[in-house]
């Protein structure tokens, strides 16, 4: 360093953005990766319970029973989806993911008798086979929708947009399309496929209703029908789904995983699941759907049970996992640390999902490197990982004396900042405030 | 069973006309006429039978969605998504369509004896699609695969982000959607057009037609075809 250098780094232009600046000219091309927002934002960090004392009366840690199971779709279906946890498996295309993941979640779900959610690209029959509840998504790209596997699902749900691209749609690149995933899509093998960003055959609220009958129609109006929404303007698109009709509403925040995205799509759109959670939670409210007729699924940087927890406070009646999920079954496992190196990142850092070199063996299609993951062990981690969330959560709970998960409220989280009490709309600790109320 | 099923959608719900047409009820009929559809949605949707449908009037979004197997007749003209998703067995429209006819089909035959409004065809995944009249803008929008056979004309936006479905014209189009491109016709083309025309019971001169279909300049994302973009 030159003696007359002050030594500081600009935090406008520090070395991480002048990085990308100097990428950008070389390349002339944008980042595009995996994971999610990775900037901190407001979170349920911010949060904490307050546990009962004098004026509340707790139930015993390891003895009293706390319900956890959650029951989906109650409102139209003949046949709604009982979890016995309130977490969920959200959306991964088998494509994004290789077939060992998807079995892996599938085997991980069904083991502690949640559901797994399909992604991009149609039904795999790993999926199906090893899924004893599984969610079929409806995306717009259509890509391997057919009567058949809608009609094999347990519940459908209609993708609007997701957490990390809400008004986006998706890209799965040339180098991870294998044989089976062009068939299943129905494109040429190698190239960069483009999901749509909006649906080929509705446009607004008032066609999602039609839309939503019409899949009740051929699927004779036995399983949920949930949609699936971005976080953006929360509070109307929850009013607007359940105007349509939809029997579950699915929230997912801007910190919400995706295979492949514009870094600058993944960071700088869609507001923070805190925030989310609690605009859907009101929009219920206001219709007199909260907790009764339509459910509320969140999803977006959940990786505790204390998240899990004070979602479900704030109104959720379940959450789903993306990020956590993979990296429960090995992604960016610090034992692939030489093989991170190798690709000139670090465990902890890796977040190349979209390359289709994973040394783990989750976000590719190549054969050698999927066949790492064994799908029997990647799904007892996963298990275990589930079962850890919800005794974590419903130790929360029973320390707010509740003797369902489910009965947590608002009333009993406070904020640690200014910015999660205006978000949460729940009170800054030590205060009866709420910025704006 | 030869004998034709008569329902009036005045007096029946659609719910209970599908669960027929779906065969959930257990009936054995083959043939169907449906009358005072008025517009009513989702008509027809999801059959899965070797079945003949007929229409007599107006329908709304989405009439024979999914279709599988079953030859479903519409006299009259159809709302948005007619035939969408459809996976095999054919569906006829002898007036026009509205938006999205034949979105995202992966099979089987849509004849649309008028003209389809936008977006004809719009990611279409190997389903076959024939237009007596003319199509509206962004017809066959990244349209993947199957033929779409227009013989009249087509507004701005034909085959925009096309992948490998064909698109014969006999008409004239506006602006080409990005990547896609006029190319020759051979014989080969001229003998599928043909068939393609016999099966939707169309007559018209291949001879007459153009073919359009991808460039393959945008399949990988390239910034020196950010013009494209």
């Amino acid at each position: 360093m030159r003696k007359n250098s002050n030594g500081r780094e600009s935090y406008l232009f520090d070395r991480a953005t002048i990085a990308d600046i100097q990428k950008a000219a070389s390349d002339g091309i944008y980042k595009i990766r995996g994971f999610g927002a990775k900037r901190k934002v407001p979170h349920f960090d911010d949060l904490v319970f307050l546990g009962a004392s004098v004026s509340r009366y707790p139930l015993e840690g390891y003895r009293e029973t706390c319900g956890a199971n959650v029951d989906l779709g109650t409102r139209f279906a003949e046949k709604p989806l009982s979890i016995d946890i309130p977490i969920t498996i959200a959306g991964m295309s088998f494509g994004s993911l290789s077939a060992n993941a998807k079995e892996a979640l599938g085997r991980g779900a069904s083991s502690v008798g949640t559901s797994t959610t399909t992604g991009d690209g149609g039904m795999t029959k790993e999926e199906r086979g090893h899924s004893t509840k599984l969610v079929y998504q409806y995306l717009p790209s259509r890509y391997g929708m057919n009567p058949d596997d809608l009609r094999k699902a347990d519940a459908i749900e209609v993708v609007i947009g997701q957490g990390a691209k809400p008004g986006g749609g998706g890209m799965l690149l040339g180098q991870k399309i294998s044989d089976r995933v062009a068939d299943m899509r129905t494109l040429p093998k190698d190239i960069d496929q483009r999901s749509a960003c909006r649906h080929p055959d509705w446009t607004g609220p008032d066609d999602l209703e039609i839309k939503i009958r019409e899949l009740r129609e051929i699927t004779g109006w036995k399983v949920p029908i949930y949609v699936k929404v971005g976080a953006t303007r929360t509070y109307y698109d929850t009013l607007l789904a359940v105007k349509s009709g939809a029997d579950v509403i699915v929230v997912d925040g801007m910190q919400g995983g995706t295979g492949a995205t514009q870094e600058c799509f993944i960071e700088h759109v869609g507001i923070p699941t805190l925030p989310a959670v609690r605009m859907a939670a009101e929009a219920l409210k206001e219709l007199g759907m909260h907790r009764e007729g339509v459910q509320l699924i969140v999803s977006g940087g959940i990786r505790s049970g204390a998240d899990v927890a004070k979602a479900i406070a704030l109104g959720a009646d379940a959450v789903s996992i993306g990020t956590a999920a993979l990296i429960a079954l090995g992604d960016n496992n610090p034992d692939l640390e030489e093989e991170y190196n190798k690709l000139g990142t670090t465990a902890g850092f890796y977040d190349e999902w979209q390359a289709g070199d994973d040394p783990a063996g989750i976000t590719t299609q190549d054969e050698k490197l999927a066949a790492r993951l064994d799908p029997k062990k990647g799904g007892e981690k996963l298990a275990n990982y589930l079962k850890v969330l919800t005794l974590e959560a419903q130790t929360l709970a029973r320390a707010c004396g509740k003797s369902h998960i489910r009965n947590l409220e608002p009333e009993d989280l406070n904020a640690l900042t200014l910015e999660a009490s205006a978000m949460a709309k729940v009170p800054l600790a030590g205060t009866d405030w709420i910025p704006g109320k | 069973m030869d004998e034709t099923k008569k329902i009036d959608l005045k007096n029946t719900e659609v719910r209970e006309l599908n669960r027929m047409l779906q065969k959930r009820d257990g009936n054995n009929f083959n043939y169907f006429n449906i009358i005072n559809p008025m517009g009513a949605h989702a008509i027809a949707t999801g059959l899965d039978n070797e079945i003949d449908v007929l229409i007599d009037g107006h329908v709304g979004y989405y009439c024979a969605g999914m279709n599988q197997q079953s030859i479903v007749t519409i006299n009259g003209n159809a709302g948005v998504g007619v035939a969408e998703n459809m996976m095999s067995g054919k569906v006829v429209v002898k007036g026009d369509a509205s938006q999205s006819a034949g979105a995202t089909g992966h099979g089987g035959l849509l004849v649309i004896n008028g003209n389809a409004s936008a977006r004809c065809g719009i990611s279409m995944k190997g389903i076959d699609i024939v237009v007596g009249g003319s199509v509206g803008h962004n017809s066959a929008f990244m349209a993947q695969a199957g033929n779409l056979v227009i013989c009249g004309d087509a507004e701005d936006g034909l085959g925009d982000s096309i992948y490998e479905t064909v698109i014969y014209i006999k008409g004239n189009y506006g602006k080409l959607g990005a990547d896609c491109i006029e190319k020759e016709m051979n014989e080969k083309h001229f003998l599928r057009l043909e068939k393609l025309l016999d099966k939707a019971n169309i007559k018209d001169d291949p001879k007459k037609f153009k073919r359009l279909g991808s460039a393959r300049k945008l399949y990988n994302f390239d910034v020196k075809n950010i013009d494209g973009y």
